[in-house]
C-alpha cells in the first residue's frame, strides 16, 4: 500500500537520482547546444558525461524499490536494473555515433539531446507505478525516436522511416490510450498498485480484459512482435544505423520493461488466457522473424528481422510469467543490448554514403583486412545465434527454462528450432568474413572511442556468458 | 593446492597457450607452432597424473571431483570429475592433439597463429565434455567446441569447405538444441518431486531420471539420443560426416574422427543409459538395428570410394556402428569393448587420416587410382600404413581385434537383443573392413610403380623423422592395446561394471540410487 503524499520531498529526488540527473543533463545539453550551434562536439561530451553519471548512480539504486513522487514512480530495484540497460545502450550508441555522423555529414548536436530525452522516457517507463507515467514515458521516448529516425533529413529513406514510424506509432498510442481508458473505466484508477488489488475481481470483467488486450497490442507494437511488426524493417533500414541499434535495444528494452511491469509484476497473468495470447504472439514472432531474416540481403534488414525473433524469445518469458521469465528477460535484455548495439555499430562503420556497403556480400574477406572488426562481429553473431559460451546463450537458456516451468515446453521447442534457422543467417556473415575472399574494408579507420565501445561490449558478452551471476541474482 | 585441481588444469591449460600466442608475433610461424605443440604436450603430461593416480579400487562413482558454485540461483555448478570411461577418452584426447599438430607441421600455410589457437580451444572443449558432471557445463563445452571446429573446417579446409562447415554446424546444432530442452525439462522434473529443486547436477539427476514415467523418459531419451546419434554418427544421420571429414584439414580430420565422434558414444554411456534406463531398454532393437545397418552400409560405401580420405571417413561410420552395438548390448563385455573400441578407433583412424594427409601433401592427390607401387618409393611409410590398416581391420595382436571381439561377444551374450542376428550381421562388417582396407592398400602400395616415380606429377619422398615420430607414437599404443589391453581395460572396468549392474537392477524393478553427499546444495 502506498501513501499518496502530495508535494515533492527531498527524498523523492535522492531516490530517483539517476533519473533526475539525466533530466538535468538533458537540459544542460540543450543549453550547451544553443550556445555553440556549430560545435556538436560539445554536446557530445556533455551528453556522454550525463549518461555516465546517471549510469554510475544507477548502480547505487539496485536495492529495494521505493515509491516516489506521490506514488507515480517506483525507483530502485527493477527500475534500477532497467536503467542500467537503457543507459548502457545510450552510452554505447553515443560513442559509436560521432564518427558515423561525421562521415555521413550529419553531425549535429541535437542528436545527443534526443538520445538523452528518449533515454529519460525509457527510464520513466521502467519506473512507472501509474498508467499515466507509462504513457508519458512511452511518448517522450517515441517522439524523440521519431525525430532521430529522420535525423538524416536529406535522405529520402530516412524521412520515410521517420514518417512511417510516426504514423504507425501514433496509431499504437491510440491503442494504448484506449486501453488505459477502459482499465480506468472498470477499475476507477490508473494507479497500478490499486489495480493490482482489484485484479482478482477485474480479471473476469470483459471490458477490463479488452483494455488489457489493447495494452498488449500497444506494447507488442513497441517491441515489434508479430503481427505488429510491419513498420519495423523499413524504419530500421531508413534510420541512421546507430539509431537503429539504439531503437532495437534501448527502446525495445523499455517496452519489455513496461510489459513485464504491467503484466507480470502487477497483473500476474500466469496461467490465464492472456498468457496464452502472448505465447502465440511469441511463437509467431520467432517463426516469422527467423524465416524472413534468412531471405534478407541487407544487413540492417537482417538484424531487424532477427530482432523480431529475439522479441519472440523474450516474450516467451512474459508468457511464462514466472520469476525465471522475469529474470531471464532482464538478463536477455542486457546481453542483447551489448550485442545489438555492437552489431549495428560495426554496420555503421562499414556503411558508406548513400546507403552503400550494407549488403552481406560487402563483408566478404573482411577478416583479412580488419581482423579485429571481424572477430568482434563474429562474437556478436555467435551470441545472437545463442551458441555458448556467449551471453546470448544464457539469456535463451533462462527464458526457455521459464517456458518449460510454465508448462509451455512447446514454446521452448519452437524456440530452439527457430534458433537453428537463425544460426544459418548469422553464420552466413561469419562465412563471408572468414571463409571467402573479397576486398571488404572500412572507408577510413574507425575512431578509437568506437573501437573501445565495441571491445567493451564484446568483453561483456563473454564475461556475462561465462559468469552470468554477475547480473543474475 | 594445485594437486587438487589436476582435472581443471588439464581442461584449461590450452587456454594459457592461446593467451601466450597473443604475444607471439604474427609472422613468427616457427615459434607459434612450438608454443602450440608445447602446450599440448604439457597438457598430455598433466593428464598422465590422472591416469596414474586413478584408483581402480575406489568405490566412488567419480574421482578428481571438483565443485564450485557457478550460478547459484539455478543450482548450476562447475562440477567436474572422471570415471574410468572418461579417463580413457581424456587420455585419448590429450594424446592425439599434440600428434595432430606435429603430424601436420608444414601442411597449414596461412593464418597459422589463428589455426593453432583454434586447435587449442578445441582441446579445451573436448576434454571438458568428457569431464563435465553438470549438464549445463557439459552443454557449454559440447556447443562451444563447435566454434573452433567450424573455423578449422571453414578456413583451412578443402575446396568445398564452406558447405561442409555449415552442414557440420547445422546438423550438430539441430540435435543438441533439442537436447537443451530435454536438459531443462529434466532439471524441472527434479524440482517437482517432493523436496526437490531445479538442478542440472548429473550425479543427483541419476537418482531422478529413472523415476520418471516411461512416456516422459521416452521423450527425453529421444532428445538426448538424437543429439548423440548425429554426433556418432549413426546411420541414417551420418551424411554430414563425409563432407566434414573430407574437407577438413588433416589435423581437423584427425580430431574430428579421433575424438569428436566419441562424444556421441560417450553421451550414450554417460547420459542416455543411466538417466533414462527404461526408455533405453525400449529402444535397444531400434538402435541395435541402426548400428548394424551402419556397420554394413559404411563398409559397403567405403568399398566403392575412389578418394582415400572419403574411404577412411566412411569406415568411421562402420566402426562407430560397432561401438553403438557394444553399448546397447548392455553387457559388461560389450560395454568394455565399446569403450576400448572408442580408443582404438581414435588411434587407428587418427593415424589413417595422418597417413592420408602425408600422402596428399606429397602427391597433391588423394585418388586411389593415381597411386601404385608406392612401397618402392616410400618403404617406411608403407610399413606404417600396413600396421595401421591391419589395426583398423581388427587383426589379432593389434588393438582393433580386442575391441571388436569384446563387442561381438557382448552382442552374442546380450539378453537385450532378441536374436543373435545382430552379432552375426555385425561380424560380417569385420570381413568387409578387410576387403575395403586391404584392397585400397594393395592398389596404393603395391602394383606397378608410376612412370618416372611421379604421382600427380610429384616425386614422393619417404616419411621424415617428424612423421615417423608421430606415427610411431600411435603404433606403440596400437600394439600395446593389442597385446596387453589390461592396462586400459582395468581402468574402465569398475565404471562399466557399475553401470551394467545398475541397468540390470533397474530392469528388474529396482530403484537406482547413487549418492553424492559432498555436493553442497545452494538455495
Amino acid at each position: 500500500m502506498i501513501s499518496v503524499a502530495m508535494g515533492i520531498t527531498f527524498s523523492d529526488i535522492t531516490s530517483s537520482a539517476p533519473l533526475v540527473s539525466l533530466v538535468l543533463f538533458s537540459l544542460l545539453t540543450l543549453f550547451v547546444e544553443s550556445l555553440g550551434k556549430d560545435k556538436p562536439v560539445l554536446s557530445y561530451w556533455v551528453s556522454l558525461l550525463g549518461v555516465a553519471v546517471s549510469l554510475v548512480l544507477s548502480f547505487g539504486h539496485l536495492g529495494t524499490g521505493t515509491p516516489v513522487f506521490g506514488g507515480m514512480l517506483l525507483q530502485g530495484g527493477f527500475a534500477g536494473y532497467c536503467n542500467i540497460v537503457f543507459l548502457t545502450s545510450a552510452l554505447l550508441t553515443i560513442l559509436l555515433s560521432r564518427g558515423y555522423l561525421e562521415r555521413m555529414e550529419s553531425h549535429r548536436g541535437e542528436f545527443y539531446i534526443l538520445i538523452l530525452f528518449s533515454t529519460t522516457g525509457m527510464m520513466l517507463m521502467a519506473g512507472a507505478l501509474n498508467l499515466i507515467t507509462v504513457f508519458l514515458g512511452i511518448e517522450l521516448m517515441s517522439v524523440s525516436l521519431y525525430v532521430l529516425a529522420g535525423f538524416m533529413r536529406k535522405k529520402v529513406r530516412s524521412n520515410e522511416s521517420a514518417l512511417k514510424y510516426f504514423l504507425l506509432g501514433a496509431f499504437a498510442t491510440g491503442f494504448l490510450l484506449y486501453g488505459i481508458a477502459l482499465i480506468y473505466g472498470t477499475s476507477g484508477t490508473t494507479d497500478l498498485v490499486a489495480i493490482r488489488r482489484l485484479f482478482p475481481q477485474l480479471s473476469h470483467n470483459p471490458i477490463f480484459l479488452v483494455g488489457c488486450g489493447m495494452l498488449v497490442v500497444a506494447f507488442s507494437f513497441k517491441i515489434a512482435a508479430v503481427p505488429f511488426h510491419m513498420w519495423a524493417p523499413d524504419v530500421y533500414e531508413g534510420a541512421p544505423t546507430t539509431v537503429s541499434g539504439f531503437m532495437s535495444t534501448g527502446a525495445k528494452a523499455a517496452a519489455f520493461a513496461t510489459f513485464l511491469l504491467v503484466f507480470v509484476r502487477v497483473f500476474d497473468i500466469a496461467g490465464s488466457s492472456l498468457s496464452q495470447v502472448i505465447a502465440v504472439i511469441a511463437a509467431a514472432s520467432m517463426i516469422v522473424g527467423n524465416i524472413t531474416a534468412v531471405a534478407q540481403n541487407n544487413i540492417k534488414r537482417m538484424l531487424e528481422y532477427s530482432s523480431i525473433a529475439h522479441a519472440g524469445y523474450m516474450l516467451s518469458g512474459i508468457a511464462a510469467a514466472n520469476v525465471e521469465g522475469e529474470t531471464g528477460i532482464l538478463f536477455y535484455l542486457l546481453a542483447y543490448t551489448f550485442v545489438n548495439v555492437g552489431a549495428f555499430g560495426i554496420v555503421s562503420m562499414m556503411e558508406r554514403q548513400d546507403d552503400k556497403n550494407l549488403s552481406f556480400d560487402d563483408y566478404a574477406g573482411l577478416s583479412a583486412r580488419r581482423p579485429m572488426l571481424a572477430l568482434l562481429m563474429s562474437i556478436f553473431m555467435f551470441s545472437l545465434a545463442g551458441i555458448p559460451p556467449f551471453a546470448g546463450f544464457f539469456g535463451k537458456y533462462y527464458v526457455f527454462l521459464a517456458a518449460v516451468k510454465a508448462n509451455m515446453t512447446w514454446l521452448a521447442i519452437l524456440g530452439v528450432l527457430t534458433s537453428l534457422v537463425s544460426v544459418y543467417y548469422y553464420l552466413r556473415l561469419v562465412v563471408l568474413m572468414y571463409f571467402r575472399e573479397g576486398d571488404a574494408d572500412l572507408e577510413k579507420p574507425a575512431p578509437l572511442e568506437s573501437m573501445i565501445a565495441l571491445a567493451v561490449a564484446a568483453a561483456f558478452i563473454v564475461v556475462l556468458g561465462l559468469y552470468p551471476s554477475l547480473m543474475v541474482v | 593446492m594445485l594437486s587438487d585441481h589436476i582435472l581443471t588444469l588439464t581442461i584449461f591449460l590450452p587456454v594459457l597457450g592461446v593467451a601466450a600466442l597473443f604475444f607471439v608475433g604474427k609472422g613468427n610461424n616457427q615459434l607459434i607452432k612450438i608454443v602450440g605443440l608445447l602446450t599440448t604436450v604439457l597438457t598430455f603430461a598433466i593428464s598422465l597424473f590422472l591416469f596414474f593416480r586413478f584408483d581402480t579400487a575406489a568405490t566412488a562413482n567419480f574421482q578428481f571431483k571438483e565443485y564450485a558454485v557457478w550460478i547459484a540461483g539455478l543450482n548450476i555448478g562447475y562440477y567436474v570429475g572422471i570415471d574410468g570411461i572418461s579417463l580413457l577418452l581424456i587420455m585419448l584426447t590429450t594424446f592425439l592433439t599434440p600428434l595432430a599438430l606435429l603430424g601436420t607441421w608444414n601442411s597449414v600455410h596461412h593464418r597459422i597463429r589463428e589455426y593453432t589457437m583454434m586447435i587449442l580451444l578445441l582441446e579445451v572443449g573436448m576434454v571438458g565434455v568428457f569431464a563435465a558432471l553438470d549438464l549445463f557445463l557439459f552443454y557449454i563445452f559440447w556447443e562451444a567446441m563447435l566454434i573452433p571446429m567450424y573455423f578449422i573446417i571453414g578456413i583451412w579446409g578443402g575446396p568445398e569447405r564452406v558447405y561442409a562447415a555449415v552442414k557440420f554446424i547445422l546438423f550438430t546444432l539441430f540435435g543438441s538444441l533439442l537436447m537443451l530442452v530435454a536438459i531443462l525439462a529434466l532439471g524441472y522434473y527434479a524440482s517437482t518431486i517432493p523436496g526437490g529443486y531445479f538442478t542440472t547436477n548429473l550425479v543427483q539427476l541419476y537418482n531422478v531420471g529413472p523415476r520418471m514415467a516411461l512416456s516422459l523418459q521416452t521423450w527425453m531419451f529421444l532428445a538426448f539420443a538424437l543429439s548423440f546419434a548425429i554426433k556418432v554418427p549413426l546411420f541414417p544421420l551420418h551424411t554430414w560426416l563425409p563432407d566434414a571429414h573430407v574437407q577438413a584439414p588433416t589435423a581437423g580430420s584427425v580430431l574430428l574422427a579421433g575424438v569428436l565422434l566419441k562424444m556421441g558414444t560417450y553421451g550414450f554411456i554417460r547420459f542416455c543409459l543411466p538417466l533414462f534406463p527404461h526408455a533405453a531398454f525400449k529402444f535397444v532393437p531400434l538402435l541395435g538395428i541402426l548400428a548394424v545397418v551402419g556397420i554394413i552400409y559404411g563398409a559397403l560405401v567405403a568399398m566403392v570410394q575412389t578418394d582415400l580420405k572419403k574411404l577412411v571417413a566412411y569406415s568411421s561410420v562402420s566402426h562407430l556402428g560397432f561401438v553403438v552395438l557394444g553399448i546397447f548390448s548392455m553387457t559388461e563385455e560389450g560395454m568394455q569393448g565399446a569403450v576400448l573400441q572408442m580408443v582404438n578407433h581414435g588411434l587407428s583412424t587418427g593415424a589413417l587420416f595422418l597417413i592420408v594427409g602425408m600422402i596428399y601433401e606429397r602427391a597433391h592427390t588423394r585418388a586411389i587410382a593415381d597411386f601404385g607401387g608406392v612401397v618402392k618409393v616410400m618403404p617406411v611409410f608403407s610399413v606404417f600404413f600396413m600396421i595401421v590398416s591391419l589395426s583398423s581391420i581388427g587383426l589379432p595382436g593389434l588393438n582393433g581385434f580386442v575391441g571388436e571381439f569384446l563387442i561381438l561377444l557382448g552382442a552374442f551374450k546380450s539378453t537385450f537383443f532378441a536374436s543373435t542376428a545382430y552379432a552375426v550381421f555385425a561380424a560380417s562388417g569385420v570381413i568387409l573392413a578387410a576387403v575395403y582396407m586391404l584392397w585400397a592398400y594393395q592398389r596404393i602400395i603395391f602394383g606397378k610403380i608410376r612412370e618416372g616415380g611421379l604421382y600427380g606429377g610429384h616425386a614422393l619422398s619417404d616419411v621424415n623423422r617428424r612423421e615417423v615420430l608421430t606415427l610411431g607414437a600411435i603404433v606403440v599404443f596400437i600394439v600395446w592395446i593389442g597385446v596387453y589391453p589390461g592396462t586400459f581395460l582395468s581402468k574402465s572396468a569398475p565404471a562399466v561394471k557399475q553401470l551394467v549392474q545398475g541397468l540390470e537392477f533397474v530392469r528388474h524393478g529396482g530403484q537406482v540410487r547413487t549418492t553424492d553427499a559432498q555436493i553442497p546444495i545452494s538455495r
